[in-house]
């Protein structure tokens, strides 16, 4: 479980989230984005291929860190959602939120 | 965080075939960082001896992460004297898990959906809204300290 940040060609940070993303380890995460923020990155993508579940803690994690990205003028992008990681965003209407790709290389395109 | 955490699992006996099952029990403390192997104990015994589709044990998961998560953070308020049991009846049909801590309980009634425009931005308050849609059936006991919630096997 944890978090593996990259920078990409184009300058894009992208962190993939490795197993869980739950109350136990969404500090972290935050704290992960922060630190790339005040750095001056802004435009960061997430990617769930190799994530296992997220519970609320986790979305919520999500929902704070859209909100600092979006005040830093920055972009944030998520991906790599398999149909049940979708389908908690699909519940809880978070997918009108982010704008989620269904793969890293379609959402480092959209930037 | 302790090492490891000890399970309880004991195959009741079937006077009648229907009731059939195994009784699994875990007592975990109030620590946020036990939660996740307390979700993989409690989800592997759940679902062994079953074919369990992806979703289930998804489903599964989330709902055993938000159950715990909100026992030992909203119940027992991280109070390290505090505890929290599991119980999982398990069953040819359906899987009744039960989760308990030792808080004053709340009023689950009083819970808003979280799922409001105004609300998309609010960092809290989507545990219970998630435990509803991805089970069955969930149930509290008076106190509201203890939550059931139940699962068919596909």
């Amino acid at each position: 479980m944890g978090f593996h940040e990259t920078k990409n060609a184009s300058g894009v940070t992208v962190v993939q989230v490795e197993g869980q993303l739950i109350v136990g380890n969404r500090q972290e995460l935050k704290e992960l984005i922060q630190a790339a923020v005040e750095r001056g990155e802004r435009r960061i993508l997430i990617d769930f291929s190799r994530t296992g579940y997220i519970d609320s803690s986790g979305l919520g994690a999500l929902v704070s860190i859209s909100k600092r990205i979006r005040e830093a003028g920055g972009e944030l992008r998520l991906s790599g959602l398999n149909e049940d990681l979708r389908s908690l965003f699909e519940l809880t209407k978070l997918d009108t939120l982010f704008a989620i790709a269904d793969t890293p290389q379609q959402a480092l395109a959209s930037f | 965080m302790p090492s490891s955490l000890r399970l309880c699992v004991r195959r009741s006996p079937a006077p009648d075939a229907r009731q059939a099952g195994t009784l699994v029990t875990l007592r975990l403390p109030s620590e946020i960082g036990c939660i996740e192997e307390a979700v993989e104990l409690v989800t592997r015994h759940c679902l062994a001896g079953h074919d369990a589709t992806r979703t289930t044990r998804f489903r599964l998961q989330v709902v055993l992460s938000e159950a715990l998560s909100n026992a030992i953070v909203r119940g027992n308020r991280e109070d390290r004297d505090k505890w929290v049991d599991v119980r999982a009846e398990l069953g040819p049909d359906v899987i009744r898990v039960e989760v308990t801590d030792e808080g004053d309980g709340f009023d689950p009634a009083a819970v808003p959906e979280p799922i409001r425009p105004e609300q998309l931005d609010e960092a809290n308050g989507r545990g219970l809204y998630l435990i509803r849609k991805l089970v069955d059936a969930v149930e509290f006991n008076a106190r509201g300290n203890s939550i059931c919630m139940t699962l068919r096997r596909p």
